[in-house]
């Protein structure tokens, strides 16, 4: 069933490296012109044109750029000088440690406050919820952040400085995952983790605040949907305890929108996350693909789509096999 | 499971509290930069190399010179371009017939290997630089360094430079940070038949003998050098540690400085500098940059910008005190359509008769043809939009009253240069800055008629380009003296572009922080700084 589901993403996929081809060449800059100096001469300029391959016809792009893929080749990165391929994998544990601890964070919050205010619609907790989730999800996400930065850094002194994933003076523990906090409780090495920590707990915040909003506000949905339906008044008349009926009976039937919603959300956010690797200088791929589109610089900018098409992929996939453990009909059913 | 948890909690806790004393230690050794941008080579001679990589090469190579220092009256230091000292050379001698120079290499100098640094490594490094091509090329060539056969081993030591002719830009342009001497026995370990210059190896990797090494360099994060203790070329630099942190936001720039977490930074927008020293809490050093200007440019090929009386009627129509004190916050100096900077020989504030007077410019219309204006499209570079926007606000405001409508047309960064090359935009604000601070080399590339990149105004005049070539070549001081005022009054009064101000190069840094002197280059120079 996998193999079957990785074959039907097959096509979007080529779809996706069509296009970002496309798009990139259509858009307005010159690279030749950016990439050879500030006293460049036309002829100068002719000569990188050459060198970079934006001389041919498209269609012959094209293909060099396919036989390029299929190497594994992703191109150079002229800002940085660098391989896209490794600017991508040193860059993406970044982006993905600060997306899932955004999440979990979220998560932690949105799920207690979408059930309480599904169990007390009306009261006091409900609307404390809406405005939490209207306020997180209505103020720009850069400007969330550069808010927590100003409090927390600026003014309290509570926070580090928004200096990307460690301060200036710690160095990063031995690479095994990526994941600064996963890596450095494997050296073990509290003093780095807690640095980490540190520094991913305002960006976490900020995208936690920013992702919580649509959480919230399905659990609550789903849950209300649910603990009207007759299984429920079934279980309550069984005499179940209601904490029982809570959790078990009706959490786990309305799980399935939420997990729907957290996928949605979360390959949302690693795009979004651009802003915020900007106001907290994180060394992340949605900054790095940013950088290059500014720079009209075309490699890092297919190679940073087409990982998020693949990301995208597997992560439908993780979600449906996750349906089927909540879920067994849709198990069955496929 | 619990105690576990509690011991890490403990640790975690004692971490934090022993962390900042062990830091402070380092902290007084050890400098913090933040930046916009970082390098995207550690070669200068690579192809793309940006503005940023032009740090790096300084701090990590050494050239055969290097020039002198001065300080200004307000006591601000900055590099004499009319000093040139020894660097890796300790000393040089001109040839009787001026054709040539000869220059004694330090003995005990040492590349980061530990290898001796050689004539041979001269040589290799010089022939890389005319042999690449691109920007190294077209710099050696400013200084008539065009030729792999100029450069000669005389001995180990001993090593000659041949001039093509006498240029008097020769030396000067041999302590550029473009010359640099690379290790050439390790860059050749990593040449191939394909790339007989290693320029892929060079890029990432450290093969020089400057002050400070390379200790990592994280692209588009962070690059840290650390002092290289076998440094010969002069006195061993105090700072042992330097950061380069890119953080892309201005307002977290700002902000890292003012909690004192970061130690300097040149990257901000010109109102946080006025705030900055208004405030006292940060020192502020601004050097007006020499040889600069930003100016409005016109297209002199097409109508209605090919008439010198309209040229001379947006000349009398701009509000240059306004843009100055609005739009950059007075840092800089104020130039009045006087191409030449305020610290550039040849400086004379008399010359330019322009300043904002309405009737004029509203008569210089009517006589050009125009009584009821015109209209017409004004560019800027986005990239620069801080500075840009409000001037092009304020240009089109003053237009409009002599009758020119302008509509503003906003490029994105990355397209300006193209948007240059071509060629084709009426009305534009632009930057000029020119490393070599002489007047006759800002006019050779933007106002000869060879039409370089930067004379988008496309002027072109045979008598203009007889007297910057001879100005370029003339011996005699009070000639070019006069050389170089006659080719500023045909600028002013043919007016394809009229200068408004020269901006300043402001850096921001802690108190504690001594010891910097401007660079024509307009970056650090980790050397000369040290901590209190």
């Amino acid at each position: 069933m996998i193999a079957r589901r990785l074959l039907a993403a097959v096509p979007g996929v080529i779809g996706v490296i069509v296009v970002t081809f496309l798009l990139n060449r259509a858009l307005p800059g010159d690279p030749a012109a950016f990439f050879a100096g500030p006293a460049a001469s036309r002829e100068a300029v002719e000569e990188i044109r050459v060198k970079l391959g934006l001389d041919r016809s498209l269609p012959e792009q094209f293909a060099l750029y396919l036989r390029d893929l299929a190497r594994g080749e992703l191109g150079q990165s002229l800002t940085t000088g660098q391989p896209v391929l490794r600017d991508l994998v040193t860059r993406l544990p970044a982006s993905l440690e600060l997306t899932l601890s955004g999440l979990f964070l979220a998560l932690g919050v949105a799920l207690p406050l979408g059930i309480l205010s599904a169990t007390r619609p009306g009261l006091w907790i409900d609307h404390l919820g809406r405005v939490v989730t209207t306020a997180g999800v209505s103020l720009p996400i850069f400007f969330t952040g550069l808010v927590l930065v100003y409090i927390f850094y600026f003014l309290l002194g509570l926070a580090p400085a928004p200096l990307g994933r460690l301060d200036a003076f710690s160095s990063p523990p031995p690479a095994v995952t990526g994941f600064y906090l996963i890596d450095s409780t494997l050296a073990r090495d509290p003093a780095l983790l807690w640095a980490s920590l540190r520094q991913l707990a305002l960006p976490a915040a900020t995208i936690g605040l920013f992702a919580m909003a649509p959480i919230a506000r399905m659990t609550r949905a789903s849950m209300l949907g649910i603990l009207s339906s007759d299984f429920i008044r079934t279980a309550r008349a069984s005499g179940l305890a209601p904490n029982t009926v809570l959790l078990v009976y009706a959490l786990r039937n309305a799980l399935l929108p939420v997990v729907t919603t957290l996928g949605m959300i979360f390959s949302f956010l690693l795009g979004a996350n651009v802003l915020v690797e900007k106001v907290f200088a994180w060394p992340g791929v949605g900054s790095y693909a940013l950088e290059a589109l500014i720079a009209s610089d075309y490699a890092p900018v297919q190679g940073f789509v087409l990982t998020m098409a693949i990301l995208y992929v597997l992560l439908n996939l993780f979600i449906d096999l996750l349906y089927g453990l909540i879920d067994p009909r849709v198990r069955i059913e496929a | 499971m619990k105690r576990a948890f509690r011991t890490l909690l403990l640790a975690l806790g004692v971490a934090f509290v022993l962390a900042p004393s062990a830091l402070a230690q380092s902290r007084s050794e050890t400098l913090i930069v933040v930046t916009e941008l970082g390098p995207n080579t550690m070669d200068i001679h690579g192809v793309g190399a940006n503005r940023p990589a032009y740090q790096a090469s300084w701090n990590l190579y050494d050239r055969l010179m290097t020039f002198g220092v001065k300080t200004l009256p307000d006591g601000t230091r900055m590099y004499d371009y009319s000093v040139l000292k020894p660097e890796l050379a300790e000393s040089w001698q001109l040839a009787a017939d001026g054709m040539s120079v000869t220059f004694k290499l330090r003995k005990n100098a040492k590349f980061h290997d530990g290898s001796p640094v050689t004539a041979k490594d001269v040589k290799w490094s010089f022939d890389r630089a005319v042999s690449v091509g691109g920007f190294p090329t077209f710099q050696m060539k400013a200084g008539s360094l065009e030729k792999p056969e100029q450069f000669v081993v005389v001995d180990d030591h001993t090593f000659r430079v041949n001039f093509l002719r006498k240029d008097k830009l020769t030396m000067p342009d041999l302590a550029v940070p473009v010359p640099v001497i690379v290790n050439s026995t390790l860059a050749k370990k990593h040449a191939t038949p394909s790339d007989p210059w290693a320029m892929e190896w060079l890029k990432n990797n450290d093969a020089g003998g400057g002050a400070y090494r390379l200790e990592s360099w994280k692209p588009g994060q962070e690059t840290v050098y650390v002092r290289f203790d076998d440094w010969k070329s002069g006195p061993l630099p105090k700072l042992k540690r330097v950061i380069v942190r890119e953080v892309p936001s201005a307002g977290n720039r700002r902000a890292l400085l003012e909690r004192g977490d970061a130690d300097l930074s040149f990257d901000l927008p010109p109102k946080d500098f006025a705030e900055i020293a208004r405030s006292g809490k940060l020192s502020v050093v601004a050097v007006p940059i020499e040889n600069a200007h930003v100016y409005v440019g016109m297209n002199v090929k097409k109508p209605p910008f090919s008439s010198v009386k309209v040229r001379q009627a947006v000349a009398y129509a701009l509000p240059y005190e306004k843009i100055f004190s609005s739009a950059v916050f007075g840092r800089g100096a104020l130039l009045m359509g006087n191409p030449i900077a305020t610290n550039t020989f040849g400086y004379e504030s008399s010359l330019s008769p322009y300043k904002a007077e309405l009737a004029k410019a509203k008569a210089l219309m009517a006589e050009a043809g125009y009584p009821n204006g015109f209209e017409t499209t004004l560019f800027f570079d986005q990239g620069f939009g801080t500075v840009n926007e409000p001037i092009a606000v304020l240009v089109q405001e003053a237009l409009a009253t002599v009758g020119i409508k302008t509509t503003i047309n906003k490029i994105p960064g990355a397209n300006w240069r193209a948007m240059m090359l071509k060629k084709e935009m009426p009305l534009y604000i632009n930057v000029f800055g020119g490393w070599l601070n002489y007047p006759e080399y800002l006019f050779f590339w933007n106002y000869h008629g060879q039409n370089a990149v930067f004379n988008t105004m496309s002027y072109q005049n045979p008598e203009m380009d007889k007297l910057i070539d001879a100005a370029r070549f003339e011996t005699d001081k009070k000639k070019y003296a006069e050389l170089v005022r006659e080719f500023t009054k045909l600028a002013i009064a043919e007016v394809p572009r009229v200068a408004v101000y020269q901006p300043s190069l402001d850096v921001a840094m802690q108190k504690n922080v001594k010891g910097y002197q401007y660079w024509f280059h307009r970056y650090l120079d980790y050397r000369q700084l040290w901590k209190e």
